[in-house]
């Protein structure tokens, strides 16, 4: 085990007991602060593997505003609190479909790629963005459209109706 | 060097983690944040392996998918917000209008 081995496991686990907490969390509120250390873990997975700007995006887009927006709808909706009001009956099927999913990936994963190691290497801002302004414009522009189309779509849903 | 299993196992149990709740939630909030949990499973996997095969394809197509949930939490939550003005409840268990 190095030391980045070592760096990554801690975050994995942190990450990974985040993650169990906020799904299994009594508590909408704390269950979006679970998922902000999440976030911020996945985020740092990014950085050490060397992917800086993947990984400061990360915490620009999820842990600065998609949690903040979360966290606006959680206050807007009435949310009780409880087992019973925020969880289905069916807990148990949901279970065993996760532990299932896990487990067959785990085996999948280790089958495939067990022992092989990433080299570490810094991919600085300037390669990723002479990347995607050079091979990948298209999807680019696509992706902008969409972004402004669900800006339009989330004020016309999001709008009183006071026409009627 | 760092074992390419830890970041593939950790994005499989974040992955499990969002089709639990997923399944196991009502709250029609907490899906959705268990939805980008999933597609945070997702981005690991790619910017992993960008990094195992130096190639710089997965980071890319991870700030694309970082964009798209961006605008499908966007949606998402006025989606939940409308249902919420409309029928005072965002239980996904209650909310039928398209069932028979």
């Amino acid at each position: 085990m190095t030391g980045p081995d070592v760096a990554a496991l801690i975050i994995a686990l942190v990450g990974a007991v985040a993650a169990f907490r906020m799904v299994t969390s009594r508590n909408v509120v704390r269950a979006a602060l679970y998922l902000v250390v999440t976030l911020a873990m996945v985020g740092a997975t990014y950085i050490l593997a060397g992917a800086e700007f993947v990984g400061w995006t990360q915490v620009l887009i999820y842990v600065g505003a998609i949690v903040v927006l979360l966290l606006f709808a959680l206050m807007l909706t009435r949310a009780p609190i409880g087992r019973d009001t925020l969880d289905n009956q069916q807990r148990l099927l949901a279970l065993i479909v996760g532990v299932g999913v896990l487990v067959g990936l785990v085996f999948l994963i280790q089958g495939a790629f067990g022992g092989k190691k990433i080299a570490v290497h810094a991919t600085h801002t300037q390669e990723v963005g002479a990347s995607l302004f050079s091979g990948y414009v298209l999807p680019f522009e696509v992706v902008s459209v969409l972004l402004l189309a669900a800006l339009i779509g989330a004020v016309v849903l999001a709008r009183k109706d006071d026409t009627e | 060097m760092i074992h390419l299993t830890i970041l593939l196992i950790f994005a499989a149990f974040l992955f499990s983690a969002g089709v639990y709740g997923v399944l196991a939630r009502r709250n029609a909030v907490l899906v959705l944040m268990s939805i980008e949990l999933m597609l945070n499973a997702v981005n690991v996997n790619l910017v992993a392996f960008a990094q195992y095969l130096k190639d710089l394809t997965g980071q890319i197509f991870a700030l694309f998918v970082i964009a798209v949930a961006a605008g499908e939490v966007g949606i998402g939550l006025a989606i939940v917000i409308l249902i919420y003005r409309n029928r005072e409840t965002i239980d996904v268990d209650k909310i039928d209008l398209l069932k028979w």
